[in-house]
C-alpha cells in the first residue's frame, strides 16, 4: 500500500521532523516500509502557461506552432499534442528546466526552433494521461510555478501489505498518521466530516437477509451532483498512492476508502430503489463493472436492488448500476460485511479487489458512519450544489463488544524485562487511541473499536503496543536467569548422527534429500508401480498425489538421474514415509533410513554383499549386535523376487535388503549392479542395545581347523552354522567362512573354526573329536568334507 | 713399543683408510681383534717376553686392542652416516603437488548446517527434539492460535490428505503443543524440521524446506531475553557479531510477534543490493508466545512467559554456502551435493 506523506501530514503536524527518518522508524514501531519514493523532486521550472495563438507547422501535419505566455515571456513552442487551442492554461517546462524523462532544453523540430515543452499529466508523472498536453483549469495564474499549483511534491512510501493483515485500522492514511502521532508524541487531528442529522426525507431501504454476514450497512441518497471530475490535487493523490482517476463520485469512494480504509460504494441512484443484501438461491451469472461475467454460488454475499443483484458484496459492483457522466444522484453504500466470507467469496471469483482486501482485514464497523459523513462533507466542498435526499439509513445487525483490559505493572515488566515507567505506558497507549488509566495498582485499558474486531483481545497484545513504540532497539541485551539443568538430545537424533557419519565417512555415500510423495512419472519411466496409500487432496500435480511407503523409489529415481556421477556411487536418506492407515484412521508414518548403490564395476553379487556387510555394520556399531537376514515374500514390484531378505533384530523387522526386479534395474541402468536396503529407523531405535560382554583372552594358544565341504544347491551356511552351534563346544570359539567357489556345478565353502581353551593348550585328539562331531552332524544336512 | 705392536698398528690404520662399507669393516675387525686376529696372536707371544718385560708388554698390546677397537667403532659410525646420506640421495622426491583423496561420501548441506545450529543450542542448554511430518490440524492450526477462518488454513497453501483432518506440517511450530505436554515447564527445546507448502517452485521458492523451531520457557522470560538469544546463536552461527533488530511481526502464536534482522554482513549496514540497500536482511521470525498457545500446551500463563523463533535452515544454507537456486536442496544432483563434505 501506498501512503503519501502529504496526506498523513494533514492529519498530524510532522513540521521539522526529518520525514525519511520517521518513515525508516515505521519499519520498527508499526510496519515495513518497502520503499520511499521522493515526487516532483525532478522538476524544474515548470509553470503554467497560456498558449496564444496556434499555427499549422509547415513541415508536419501533427506538430504545431505555438506562442504561449509563461508570465515573464512570450515563447515559441512546437508541440505535437492534439489538444492544442488558444487560451488553453497548461504546464510548460522552460530552457533548462526539468521534467522527470530529463533536462528541457532549446529544440529544433522540423526545422523550427522550439524554446520549451508543453507538458502532458503523465510526463510529469502526475497520472498515466498522455493523450494531450495537461489542460489547467482557468483559476490558476500564468506563470505560477506548477510546484506551487499543485501538491505534486510528496514523499510517498510503500508498506508491505503482508505486515498489516492483522492490523485492519492501518489500511487507510488516517490509522497511519496516528501512528506517527504516537511515535513523535504529537497530537492527532479529528477527521473533518459532515456534521447535520441527515434525519429528514424518505430512505432507502435496506433488507438484511443474512445476518451471520452483515455487520452493518449505511445507505443514503445524495442528489444534485454537479460536478463529474475530480479536484487535480484529488487526482494526484489518487494516482501517487495507486488508483487511477475515474469520475468524481468514484474517485471520492476511493478517497476516502484510502483516508479511513472504509470501502464504499456509489450505485447511480436511478437503478437503485431498495437494497436488499443476501446470499441467492441458485447461482447465476453477473456482470461486474470490469466487464467480466461472475460465476455467483449460493454463498456469495450479494447485494440486490429489489430482486435484481447490482454488487457483489465488499469486493465490486455491478455494470449495470456504475456511475456514469450523465449520474446526478447517487446511492451510497458505506457498510461491513463478514471478512471471512468476502475473503472466501474474493478467492473463489479470484477477484481481489482494494475494497475485499480490507474487509479481509475484519474493519470497525463504527467506520462506516465516519466514512459516510466523510464523503459528504469532502463532495459538498467540491460540489457545494448537491445536497442529501433520504434520511441517514443505518442498520447496525451487530455490534462488537467493547474489550476493557486489566493488568499491572509486573505484567508489563515481566515481559519487557526492562523498565518502562508508567507514564509512558499511559502516554503511549492513550496517544494509539486506547483509555488507558493507572489506579495506583493497575492499569485499565478500554480497546478502541478500531483494534477490537480480532486485533487486540487480550492484554498480551497491549504488551506489543507498549514495545513497539517504546522502540525494540532500545531494549537491553540480557540473558535468562532460568536454572540449569543436564539436557539429552532425544535418542533417535544422535542416532541419526551416528548413523549420517557412518555412512558418509565409512562407506562413502551421499546423504540426499527428497520429496515425501510419489512422482509418478518418473516413476512410471522406471517401471515402478504407484501403490496405493494416503492421498495429497490438493497438490498441483496430480500424478503425485501419493505420499510414499518406501524411501526406495525415490532413491531409486536419483539415481537413474544421477547415472552419468560416477561409475559407482551410492546415496541414502533419512526421511519419512507413511505406511498405510491406523485403525483411528490416520495415516502410519515411519522414519526410515534409505540406502541405493549404484556400480558398474561389480558384480550384483558382489554389490548385495557389500550392503549386506554394511546393514551388519550399523547394527553392531549401534546396537553392539548383527541382526540376522531372511529371505521374504516381496511387496513391492521394484524389488527382485528371489534377492529379498528381511533384517530382524532383537525379533523386530527392521526393514530389508534387496536387489531389483530385472526389468526395473535394466530401466535405470543395463550394466549396472543396483542394491537397496530400507531400514525402519522407529523400529530400530525402540530395540535394544546388547551389553558388551568381555571374554578373558585365552593364554593358551588357539587352533584353526579349516574344513572345505561340498554343499548342495540351495544350501544356506545359516543351516550349516547350526551343526555346531547345537553341539555348544564350549572350546570352539568362532567361525569364518574362508572361500567360497564353484566348479564344474559343485559348490564347496570353506569353513574356519578356531579352538581354544582357557585353561590348558588342545591336544590334536580332543580337536579332531570335536570336528568328527560337526562333521557328523553335517551329514544329516547332506553336507560332506570335500576330498 | 715392540716392532710387531707397531707393525699390526700400521697394518691396520692402512687397511682402514680403504674400508668403504660395513662389511669390510667387520671383515677387519675379525682379521685384528677376532679369536685367531692379529691382536690375539701378538697376546699370544706374551709367554716368549722376557718376565719383567711382560707388564709393559701387556699394557702396549692393551692399549692397541683399545686403540683399534675406538678406531672401528668411529669408523662404523662414519659409515653409517655415509650409508644414511646414500639412502637419502637416492630416494624418490615425491611431488606433493599430485592429487591424492580418499573417498568419502558426503552430508546434505541442511545436515551440515542444522547440526552446527543445533549443537550451538545444546551448549546453551536446550533439548534437541524430533518430530513427524505429519501432524493434525490441532497440531499445526488450532493448538497455535490459527483459528478457523485464518488464511494460512486455505487449500492453497497447506497440503492437506486423504486421512482425516492430517497434513503435511507447515511449519515446525506444529511440535509445539506436544513437546510442551511432554516436558511441561520450565523448557529450553529446539526442534528441526521439514515443512510443506502448497506453491509452485522457483529459484527462491520450495514446497519442501526445513525450519528450526525453538522455545524457551521460564517465570520471566522477557524480549530481552529474546534479543539476547537470537543474537548469541547467530553470532555463533555466523561466526561474527551478528547486530539483530527486532520489529512488529505478526504471527498468531505469538504476542508480540516480531521479525528479526540481521544487519546486513556484505555492507555492513550501508545498504547494498544483496540487502535492497535497507542495510538489513530479514532472517527469522519469533516473538513471545501467546498465552492461548501456552495453555493449549498447558503450561500456566500467568505464571510462564515463554519465546518462540522459528530459523530458516534451507533459507540459512543458501546464505551461507552462497546457494542461489533453491532447487538444487531437494534435486538429489550429487554434482551439487557432494560439495558440501564437512561436518
Amino acid at each position: 500500500m501506498f501512503i503519501s506523506m502529504n496526506w498523513v501530514r494533514e492529519f498530524v503536524n510532522l513540521d521539522g521532523l526529518d520525514l525519511e527518518k520517521l518513515i525508516r522508524r515505521f519499519t520498527l514501531s508499526t510496519a515495513e516500509v518497502e520503499d520511499i519514493y521522493y515526487k516532483g523532486n525532478d522538476i524544474k521550472d515548470v509553470v503554467v502557461g497560456q498558449i496564444l495563438s496556434v499555427e499549422n507547422h509547415p513541415n508536419s501535419k501533427k506538430l504545431h506552432l505555438l506562442k504561449v505566455d509563461v508570465g515573464s515571456e512570450v515563447l515559441d513552442i512546437v508541440c505535437g499534442a492534439p489538444n492544442v487551442k488558444v487560451g488553453m492554461k497548461t504546464a510548460v517546462a522552460k530552457c533548462g528546466g526539468r521534467v522527470p524523462a530529463g533536462e528541457i532544453n532549446k529544440a529544433t523540430l522540423a526545422g523550427y526552433d522550439s524554446y520549451g515543452m508543453c507538458c502532458s499529466s503523465a510526463e510529469l508523472g502526475i497520472s498515466d494521461d498522455n493523450s494531450g498536453i495537461w489542460e489547467i483549469t482557468d483559476d490558476i495564474a500564468v506563470g505560477t510555478d506548477i510546484l506551487d499549483a499543485y501538491p505534486i511534491k510528496d514523499i510517498i512510501f510503500e508498506v508491505d501489505n503482508k505486515s498489516i493483515t492483522n492490523r485492519p485500522d492501518l489500511w487507510g492514511h488516517y490509522g497511519i498518521a496516528r501512528e506517527f502521532a504516537a511515535v513523535t508524541k504529537r497530537p492527532l487531528k479529528d477527521v473533518e466530516i459532515f456534521s447535520d442529522a441527515c434525519d429528514s426525507g424518505s430512505v432507502v431501504p435496506v433488507t438484511v437477509m443474512r445476518d451471520d454476514l452483515v455487520y452493518r450497512y449505511i445507505s443514503l441518497k445524495i442528489s444534485g451532483v454537479t460536478k463529474t471530475v475530480s479536484p487535480m490535487a484529488m487526482q494526484i493523490r489518487l494516482y501517487y498512492c495507486g488508483m487511477r482517476g475515474i469520475n468524481l463520485l468514484a474517485d471520492l469512494t476511493n478517497y476516502v476508502m484510502l483516508e479511513l480504509g472504509q470501502p464504499m460504494h456509489a450505485f447511480d441512484a436511478r437503478k437503485i430503489d431498495t437494497i436488499k443484501i443476501g446470499t441467492p438461491d441458485k447461482p447465476f451469472k453477473f456482470k461486474t463493472l470490469d466487464d467480466v461475467e461472475r460465476d455467483i454460488d449460493e454463498n456469495t454475499l450479494m447485494i440486490y436492488n429489489n430482486d435484481t443483484p447490482v454488487a457483489v458484496a465488499g469486493i465490486m459492483g455491478g455494470l449495470d448500476s456504475e456511475i456514469v457522466g450523465t449520474t446526478d444522484s447517487v446511492v451510497l453504500e458505506s457498510a461491513n460485511f463478514d471478512g471471512v466470507s468476502v475473503r472466501k467469496t474474493s478467492s473463489r471469483l479470484a477477484l481481489r479487489t482494494d475494497a475485499s482486501m480490507r474487509y479481509e482485514k475484519i474493519l470497525d464497523p463504527e467506520l462506516t458512519m465516519t466514512a459516510t459523513r466523510r464523503f459528504v462533507k469532502l463532495l459538498k466542498d467540491i460540489d457545494p450544489e448537491c445536497y442529501i435526499d433520504s434520511k441517514l439509513n443505518d442498520v447496525y445487525v451487530k455490534h462488537y463488544p467493547v474489550i476493557t483490559l486489566t493488568f499491572d505493572k509486573k505484567y508489563v515488566d515481566r515481559y519487557t524485562g526492562i523498565e518502562i515507567s508508567n507514564e509512558q505506558i499511559l502516554e503511549t497507549l492513550n496517544s494509539l487511541g486506547f483509555d488507558a488509566s493507572f489506579d495506583g495498582e493497575k492499569f485499565t485499558v478500554v480497546v478502541p473499536s478500531w483494534r477490537a474486531t480480532k486485533d487486540v483481545t487480550i492484554k498480551a497484545d497491549i504488551i506489543e503496543e507498549i514495545t513497539r513504540i517504546y522502540g525494540y532497539d532500545n531494549f537491553k541485551i540480557v540473558t535468562t536467569r532460568s536454572p540449569l539443568k543436564p539436557v539429552r538430545a532425544e535418542v533417535c537424533k544422535d542416532e541419526d548422527y551416528r548413523l549420517k557419519d557412518l555412512l558418509v565417512d565409512k562407506f562413502n555415500l551421499h546423504e540426499v534429500h527428497s520429496y515425501i510423495w510419489c512422482d509418478g512419472k518418473k516413476y512410471k519411466k522406471l517401471g515402478i508401480d504407484v501403490e496405493d496409500n494416503v492421498r495429497i487432496l490438493n497438490i498441483a500435480t496430480a500424478e503425485n498425489g501419493t505420499v510414499r511407503n518406501s524411501m526406495i523409489p525415490t532413491l531409486l529415481s536419483m539415481t537413474y538421474e544421477n547415472k552419468s556421477y560416477a561409475p559407482a556411487f551410492g546415496i541414502f536418506e533419512i526421511g519419512r514415509v507413511a505406511d498405510g492407515t491406523a485403525d483411528n484412521g490416520y495415516c502410519i508414518e515411519r522414519k526410515r533410513l534409505g540406502i541405493t548403490l549404484f556400480d558398474k564395476t561389480v558384480s550384483e553379487k558382489e554389490l548385495y554383499f557389500k550392503m549386506l556387510a554394511m546393514v551388519k555394520f550399523l547394527f553392531k556399531s549401534i546396537k553392539k549386535a548383527e541382526p540376522t537376514l531372511a529371505k521374504v515374500e516381496v511387496r513391492h514390484n521394484w524389488q527382485h523376487p528371489k534377492n529379498t531378505a528381511e533384517i530382524t533384530y532383537d525379533s523386530k523387522n527392521c526393514g530389508y535388503i534387496c536387489t531389483l526386479h530385472p526389468t526395473v534395474n535394466q530401466k535405470i541402468d543395463k550394466n549396472a549392479s543396483i542394491v537397496c536396503a530400507e531400514i525402519d529407523l522407529d523400529e530400530f531405535y525402540l530395540t535394544k542395545v546388547c551389553d558388551i560382554e568381555f571374554d578373558e583372552p585365552s593364554k593358551f594358544p588357539s587352533i584353526d581347523v579349516d574344513l572345505s565341504l561340498i554343499v548342495s544347491e540351495g544350501q544356506r551356511y545359516a543351516d550349516i552354522k547350526k551343526c555346531w552351534e547345537t553341539l555348544n563346544l564350549s572350546e570352539l570359539k568362532s567361525d569364518s567362512v574362508i572361500d567360497t567357489f564353484e566348479l564344474a556345478g559343485v559348490k564347496s565353502i570353506t569353513v574356519r573354526l578356531s579352538f581354544s581353551s582357557n585353561d590348558r593348550t588342545l591336544s590334536m585328539e580332543e580337536i579332531q573329536e570335536q570336528t568328527d562331531k560337526i562333521l557328523e552332524n553335517l551329514k544329516t544336512i547332506g553336507v560332506t568334507l570335500k576330498v | 713399543m715392540d716392532e710387531n705392536t707397531g707393525k699390526i698398528q700400521q697394518a691396520f690404520e692402512e687397511r682402514i683408510a680403504e674400508i668403504k662399507s660395513s662389511a669390510e669393516l667387520e671383515q677387519l675387525r675379525i682379521d685384528f681383534l677376532g679369536k685367531k686376529g692379529h691382536v690375539a696372536s701378538l697376546m699370544g707371544s706374551l709367554k716368549s717376553v722376557a718376565p719383567e718385560k711382560k707388564k709393559e708388554f701387556g699394557q702396549t698390546v692393551n692399549k692397541l686392542k683399545q686403540q683399534i677397537e675406538n678406531s672401528i667403532q668411529d669408523k662404523l659410525e662414519k659409515i653409517a652416516k655415509l650409508e644414511e646420506q646414500r639412502l637419502i640421495n637416492s630416494a624418490e622426491d615425491y611431488d606433493v603437488t599430485l592429487p591424492a583423496e580418499v573417498e568419502r561420501g558426503s552430508f546434505h548441506p541442511i545436515t551440515v548446517i542444522q547440526r552446527e545450529v543445533e549443537e550451538i543450542f545444546r551448549t546453551m542448554g536446550f533439548t534437541i527434539e524430533d518430530f513427524k511430518e505429519i501432524v493434525n490440524d490441532y497440531e499445526c492450526f488450532e493448538a497455535l492460535n490459527i483459528p478457523k477462518h485464518h488464511p494460512a488454513r486455505d487449500m492453497q497453501d497447506t497440503y492437506y490428505l486423504s486421512t482425516g483432518d492430517q497434513l503435511l506440517k507447515t511449519q515446525t511450530s506444529a511440535a509445539q503443543n506436544a513437546i510442551m505436554k511432554k516436558y511441561g515447564a520450565p523448557l529450553r527445546a529446539v526442534f528441526p524440521g521439514r515443512c510443506f507448502r502448497n506453491e509452485s517452485t522457483d529459484a527462491c521458492h520450495e514446497n519442501t524446506f526445513f525450519q528450526m523451531e525453538g522455545i524457551m520457557i521460564d517465570e520471566d522470560i522477557s524480549i530481552s531475553n529474546l534479543i539476547y538469544f537470537m543474537k548469541t546463536m547467530l553470532s555463533e552461527v555466523f561466526q561474527d557479531d551478528i547486530t539483530v533488530r527486532l520489529r512488529p511481526g505478526f504471527f498468531p502464536f505469538v504476542e508480540p510477534g516480531f521479525e528479526l534482522d540481521i544487519q546486513c554482513r556484505i555492507c555492513g549496514g550501508k545498504g547494498c543490493p544483496s540487502c535492497k540497500n535497507s542495510g538489513w536482511l530479514e532472517l527469522c521470525p519469533c516473538g513471545m508466545i501467546h498465552p492461548n498457545v501456552l495453555e493449549a500446551g498447558g503450561i500456566d500463563p500467568e505464571k510462564y512467559t515463554g519465546f518462540a523463533f522459528g530459523l530458516g535452515l534451507t533459507r540459512l544454507a543458501m546464505m551461507k554456502y552462497g546457494v542461489k537456486d533453491i532447487r538444487v536442496f531437494n534435486s538429489g544432483n550429487l554434482k551439487a551435493l557432494s560439495q558440501f563434505e564437512s561436518k
